[in-house]
C-alpha cells in the first residue's frame, strides 16, 4: 500500500447524495481476476453512453459528456468531492479499488458507509469527512474556479482551499499511522522479516526437509 | 513439561512470535493454491511490487472450474481465464502447477496428501475450508481467505489466535458396511455445524486408529461442517508407511530425521482438551442426510422428521424450511426416498478406496431405471489411472454409471456438471446446502457404498442387506 501524507490536487464535485458500490462499480466487472485495471470502468453507468462489459474495450465507447469525469477541466483530478453516505451498499472492495485505479487518492464526503470506509483505508484511499455545510462551500467554490484544488495533509488532518482556509478532519491514531507509512497488513508483518528468517534459519536445522524444492 | 495436545505441539513449533494482544505470528510450511482463490493474491503482490517470500512453499492444482468430461473444452470464458491466470502466475513465480491435462492434477485435498506436499507435522494452509482433510496426517491444516493467501506467499506466515482444544474420542468398531464418511456424519449429526466452532478437533480412539489413512481423511475434510477449522489424527505408522516414499517426502538422511520428529505428534497422556466428545463406533449406522446443513442426518432405518416433534421455535422452522426445500413429507421413512441423480466423487470421497467401495455393491448389477445419471469423478489423475487398473472403470460403465476426468464436479456446481432445479442426489460429497449442486437441487450426502446402492436400487437403502 502507498502512503498517504500529504498531497495538493485538482477536485472533481460529484454532486449526489448516496452514490453506491453499483454506481462506483458496476457488478459485471467483479467476475474479474483481478484487483486493478478497475479504472476504466469507474462509474461505468454515468460515464458511458452504452452499456460496460468487462471484456469491452472501453477505448472506443461513447462517453455520456455531462457526467464530470468527461469534462476537460477536470482531467487529471485526484481529490474526489461528494456527498453523504458515499459508498453505500454492497462490501465490494472494487469500489475503493476502481476509484483509486483512476487516480483518486482522496474522497471528501461528508459522511461514508461503514464497509466502504474499511476497504478504502486497507488501500490506501483517503476518505476525509468533513461538515455537510463545509462541503457545500466546497462543492460552490470548486463550480466556481477552474482548476480548484485542495490541499490535504493527513499529519495535521487538514483540508485547505487556494484562499487559505484551512478544515480540520477526524481520523483514528491507528489508521493514521498505516496510511501515513504506508503500511498494510502484509507490511506490518514484513517488519518482522528479521524475526521470521531467524525462525527459518533456526527450522532448517531441525527440519530440513521442509525446505526441500518442490 | 506439561502434557500436550497434538494441536499445543503443531502451534508451538510454529510460532515465530507471540504479540501481546493475544495473537502470534504462526510460521506456514506449505501453502498450497487453486484457481478460484488466489488470483486477486497474486495480483495484489504485483501491485505492491512484492515477491514471494518463498516460493517452494507454494504449489498448486486446477480443479473447481475443470469439466470432467472433455478436459480440454472449457465453454464458460470466465472459467476459463480463471484457469489460464493459475497457469500464468505459476509460470511467472516458479511454482509447480498440475494443470489440466497432467495426469497428476485432481482436487487440491486429494492431490496434496497423495504428492507429499502435505506431511506431518506442517502448517498447511489453501483458499479452501476443506484444507482440514490434510490434517489426517498429523498436520495443522486450514482453510483461508484470499487476503491471508497474499499475506502468506509475501510472508509466510500469518497473524492468527490459537483455538481451543476437542477431542473427539469414537471408541469401539464400526460394524461391517459402515464407514468413516457415516462416522463423521454421526459427529457432526451429534454436536451440530456450530458444535466446535472456536476449537481445533482431535479424532482419536480405537475406531480411529484402525481407520486407513484415506478414510481418515475423509473424517477431518468435514471438520469445517463441525464448525472448527482444522481436525487432526496423531501419526502412527499408518501415516509413516502412507507417506514414505511420496514424491514430496523425505529421502535418505531426512527420512531418518523426519521419523524421530514425527514420533512425538500425538496428544500426550493427560494433556488438557477444552471439550471432549464421545461416540460408542459400534452404534453407528449407515447415515443419510435428509436436508439442507450437515447435521440434519439420520441412520437409514430413521424417518423423514416431523417439525411439529420441535419444542423450540427457531428448530421448527429450521426443519419446516429443509423439508419444503428438499420436498420431503414428516414420517417418510429414508428408504422410501427415490432419487434421481448419484455423485460419487470431491475431495471427501474420491479416492481409491471410495471408488472400490463403491464398485463393490455396483459390480454385476445396474443403475435404476429411474436414475438418470450416475457420476463417478476420480479424485486425481492418479486415482484414476488405479481405478482403471483394476478395471472399477469397467465395473461402474457396465453398470451404467458415467466414468469422468478428475476435478470438483458436482460437488459445488461451479463447472457443467450440476443439478437442475427439484432433482434429488445421493452425493458423496460434503455440503447440502441449498442450491450447492444447482439451483433447486437436493442433495443427500452419503458414503461411496450408499451412493453405489441408492443409484441400483433407486431409492436410499440400507447397503448392508443385500449388497
Ligand atoms: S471437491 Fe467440493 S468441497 Fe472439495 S475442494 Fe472441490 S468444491 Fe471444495
Amino acid at each position: 500500500m502507498e502512503a498517504f501524507t500529504r498531497l495538493t490536487g485538482l477536485v472533481a464535485p460529484i454532486d449526489r447524495p448516496n452514490v453506491d458500490t453499483d454506481a462506483i462499480i458496476p457488478k459485471q466487472f467483479l467476475k474479474s481476476i483481478k484487483r486493478s485495471g478497475f479504472g476504466p470502468n469507474l462509474f461505468d453507468e454515468w460515464r458511458y453512453l452504452d452499456k460496460g462489459e468487462p471484456d469491452k474495450d472501453n477505448a472506443g465507447r461513447p462517453l455520456n459528456p455531462d457526467f464530470i469525469l468527461n469534462q476537460a477541466p477536470y482531467q487529471g483530478a485526484t481529490v474526489l468531492l461528494a456527498r453523504a453516505n458515499f459508498g453505500c451498499g454492497s462490501s465490494r472492495e472494487h469500489a475503493p479499488w476502481a476509484i483509486y485505479d483512476y487516480g483518486f487518492r482522496v474522497v471528501v464526503a461528508p459522511s461514508f458507509a461503514d464497509i466502504f470506509y474499511g476497504n478504502s483505508a486497507k488501500n490506501g484511499l483517503l476518505l476525509v469527512t468533513l461538515p455537510t455545510p463545509t462541503i457545500e462551500r466546497l462543492f460552490v467554490e470548486s463550480r466556481a474556479v477552474v482548476g480548484y484544488r485542495l490541499t490535504v495533509d493527513l499529519a495535521a488532518q487538514t483540508v485547505t482551499t487556494p484562499s487559505g482556509e484551512m478544515f480540520q478532519f477526524d481520523y483514528a491514531a491507528g489508521l493514521k499511522h498505516r496510511m501515513l507509512n504506508g503500511l498494510d497488513d502484509i507490511a506490518i508483518t514484513l517488519q518482522q522479516a528479521a524475526t521470521i528468517r531467524a525462525y527459518e534459519a533456526k527450522r532448517r536445522l531441525s527440519a530440513p526437509w521442509l525446505f526441500a524444492q518442490t | 513439561m506439561t502434557a500436550r495436545t497434538l494441536y499445543d505441539k503443531l502451534w508451538d513449533v510454529h510460532v515465530v512470535e507471540d504479540f501481546e494482544d493475544g495473537s502470534s505470528l504462526l510460521y506456514i510450511d506449505r501453502h498450497i493454491a487453486h484457481e478460484v482463490t488466489t488470483p486477486q493474491a497474486f495480483e495484489g503482490l504485483k501491485i505492491a511490487g512484492r515477491p514471494l517470500w518463498r516460493a517452494a512453499a507454494t504449489v498448486a492444482v486446477s480443479d473447481h472450474n475443470v469439466p470432467t468430461r472433455d478436459v480440454h473444452h472449457i465453454a464458460d470464458p470466465v472459467a476459463k481465464i480463471q484457469l489460464d491466470t493459475l497457469a500464468r502466475n505459476c509460470r511467472e513465480h516458479g511454482i509447480t502447477h498440475f494443470d489440466i491435462g497432467d495426469p497428476r492434477q485432481g482436487i487440491v485435498h486429494v492431490t496434496g496428501p497423495e504428492q507429499g506436499w502435505s506431511l506431518p507435522g506442517m502448517t498447511i494452509v489453501c483458499g479452501d475450508s476443506h484444507t482440514a482433510t490434510n490434517g489426517a496426517l498429523g498436520a495443522l491444516a486450514f482453510g483461508i481467505g484470499t487476503s491471508e493467501v497474499e499475506h502468506v506467499m509475501a510472508t509466510q506466515c500469518l497473524v492468527l489466535r490459537k483455538a481451543k482444544n476437542m477431542r473427539i474420542e469414537v471408541s469401539g468398531s464400526l460394524r461391517a458396511g459402515v464407514t468413516s464418511k457415516d462416522l463423521v456424519l454421526a459427529v457432526i449429526g451429534k454436536i451440530g455445524t456450530a458444535g466446535a466452532t472456536g476449537h481445533t478437533l482431535e479424532y482419536a480412539g480405537s475406531a480411529i486408529t484402525s481407520l486407513s489413512m484415506e478414510a481418515r481423511m475423509t473424517v477431518c475434510n468435514m471438520s469445517i461442517e463441525a464448525g472448527a477449522r482444522a481436525g487432526m489424527v496423531a501419526v502412527d505408522d499408518k501415516t509413516i508407511a502412507y507417506v514414505e516414499g511420496r514424491p514430496g517426502a523425505p529421502k535418505g538422511a531426512q527420512w531418518t530425521l523426519a521419523l524421530a520428529a514425527w514420533a512425538d505428534l500425538h496428544s500426550d497422556a493427560g494433556a488438557h482438551f477444552d471439550a471432549l466428545v464421545h461416540l460408542d463406533a459400534a452404534l453407528i449406522e449407515p447415515q443419510v442426510t435428509w436436508g439442507t446443513s450437515p447435521e440434519m442426518v439420520l441412520p437409514i432405518s430413521g424417518r423423514v422428521p416431523d417439525p411439529a416433534d420441535e419444542t423450540d421455535e427457531v428448530r421448527r422452522t429450521g426443519v419446516q424450511n429443509a423439508l419444503r426445500y428438499m420436498g420431503l413429507t414428516p414420517g417418510t421413512a429414508l428408504v422410501d426416498i427415490a432419487i434421481d441423480k448419484v455423485f460419487i466423487g470431491s475431495c471427501t470421497n474420491s479416492r481409491i478406496e471410495d471408488l472400490r467401495a463403491a464398485a463393490a455393491v455396483v459390480q454385476g448389477r445396474h443403475l435404476a431405471a429411474n436414475v438418470s445419471l450416475a457420476l463417478v469423478v476420480p479424485g486425481s489423475g492418479l486415482v484414476k489411472r488405479q481405478a482403471e487398473k483394476e478395471g472399477l472403470d469397467q465395473i461402474f460403465r457396465a453398470a451404467g454409471f458415467e466414468w469422468r476426468e478428475p476435478g470438483c464436479s458436482m460437488c459445488l456446481g461451479m463447472n457443467p456438471d450440476q443439478l437442475a432445479a427439484g432433482e434429488r442426489c445421493a452425493s458423496t460429497s460434503n455440503r447440502n446446502f441449498e442450491g450447492r449442486q444447482g439451483q433447486g437441487g437436493r442433495t443427500h450426502l452419503v458414503s461411496p457404498a450408499m451412493a453405489a446402492a441408492a443409484g441400483i436400487a433407486g431409492h436410499f437403502v440400507d447397503v448392508r442387506e443385500g449388497f
